[in-house]
């Protein structure tokens, strides 16, 4: 059933689709003149200072910058690494 | 009567800014204007072939900014329309040979004796792009539907505003409705809402630009192809008419299930 597992999976968007997600990321950083390298050099500083006092999982760390319609921000995503307590 | 000072520039090259202008002087002139195209892309002159005024050049831009000729004599007249006259930039000169204040003092003298000045930028940000700017009233700005272009016309309208240009218009050229259809190239509204700008026209990509290229005869003097009309539209704009934009299909819900399912089928 090809229809079916279209409908499941997901399937690759237009290109189109593709040349309009890449404009709204690069004007984006162009506007804020914050390259996605500057991101990487934020994300790497942040997990040090944050490391030093929580424990956290630097693999999940996430920072990205985002538009607003009043306020630009740069958002950090930091997963901690704490005890994992099981609930029922 | 002063004229208004239109600059259409890009940023990234390539994009059409010679056809538009060229196109724009020949409608706005049909509809009795009386236009002034001005090639200020020094030491890459194209406006001349656009227009077929190449064998008609005697003095050029530089010629008038270093005195040897007065500003009327550089002027080539368009035969084939009343009031049309192109001032070619000149050819075998560098950039620097022109300043912004030359580019506004000669504009100041052309705004008495007509309704428009078109300046056609060259591409880039340099001082070439300044100079273009300089005098200008409003500001168009040249892209197509692709990703580079869209780019660089973001970063031109963030400069344009910064001289108090502002609010400049876009011009989308070379739009494929049915690659847009297909969904494999960026719409109308995706350009419009990314550059956060207004719209003053769409030409489509047509074939017939490139024979009129060839021939040095723009589009627009005829009203039998799509983008000859669509520079008129955009002159009827200019002149301050209110034209309704020609609604580019974009694919309903109900179309594109029933266009996703046929395809589906052929698989």
């Amino acid at each position: 059933m090809k229809l079916l597992d279209r409908l499941l999976h997901h399937q690759e968007p237009p290109s189109g689709e593709i040349a309009r997600e890449r404009l709204r990321l690069v004007l984006a950083h162009d506007r804020a003149n914050i390259s996605p390298g500057l991101l990487e050099v934020l994300k790497d500083e942040i997990i040090a200072v944050i490391s030093r006092h929580v424990p956290i999982d630097p693999d999940g760390v996430q920072v990205t910058y985002t538009e607003g319609p009043r306020v630009n921000r740069l958002v950090a995503d930091i997963p901690l690494r704490t005890e994992r307590r099981v609930r029922r | 009567m002063s004229a208004r000072v239109v600059t259409i520039t890009s940023g990234k090259g390539g994009v059409g800014k010679t056809t538009v202008t060229a196109n724009l002087g020949v409608a706005l002139a049909m509809r009795g204007q009386r236009v002034v195209t001005i090639d200020a892309d020094i030491g890459l002159r194209n406006l001349d072939v656009m227009l077929g005024l190449e064998n008609r050049i005697v003095y050029d831009l530089v010629d008038v900014v270093e005195g040897r000729c007065r500003l009327r004599q550089a002027l080539v007249r368009d035969k084939r329309l009343q009031e049309l006259y192109l001032l070619p930039a000149a050819q075998t000169r560098d950039k620097s040979a022109v300043r912004a204040e030359d580019m506004v003092r000669i504009c100041n003298e052309l705004r008495e004796s007509f309704d428009f000045l078109l300046v056609d930028s060259p591409a880039g940000i340099e001082q070439g792009f300044r100079n273009a700017v300089a005098p200008a009233d409003e500001v168009l700005i040249v892209t197509n539907p692709e990703v580079a272009a869209v780019r660089d016309a973001d970063r031109v309208i963030g400069l344009i505003e910064a001289e108090g240009k502002g609010p400049a218009r876009l011009i989308i050229n070379r739009l494929k409705p049915e690659l847009v259809r297909r969904g494999d190239m960026l719409d109308t509204s995706a350009v419009i809402e990314l550059l956060a700008i207004d719209l003053i026209g769409i030409i489509p990509e047509d074939e017939a630009v490139i024979m009129a290229a060839n021939t040095g005869r723009p589009v627009a003097f005829t009203d039998n192809s799509p983008a000859g009309r669509a520079f008129h539209h955009i002159a009827r704009r200019l002149m301050g008419e209110e034209v309704p934009f020609a609604p580019l299909k974009e694919p309903g819900l109900l179309e594109r299930l029933f266009r996703w399912m046929r395809a589906e089928g052929e698989e």
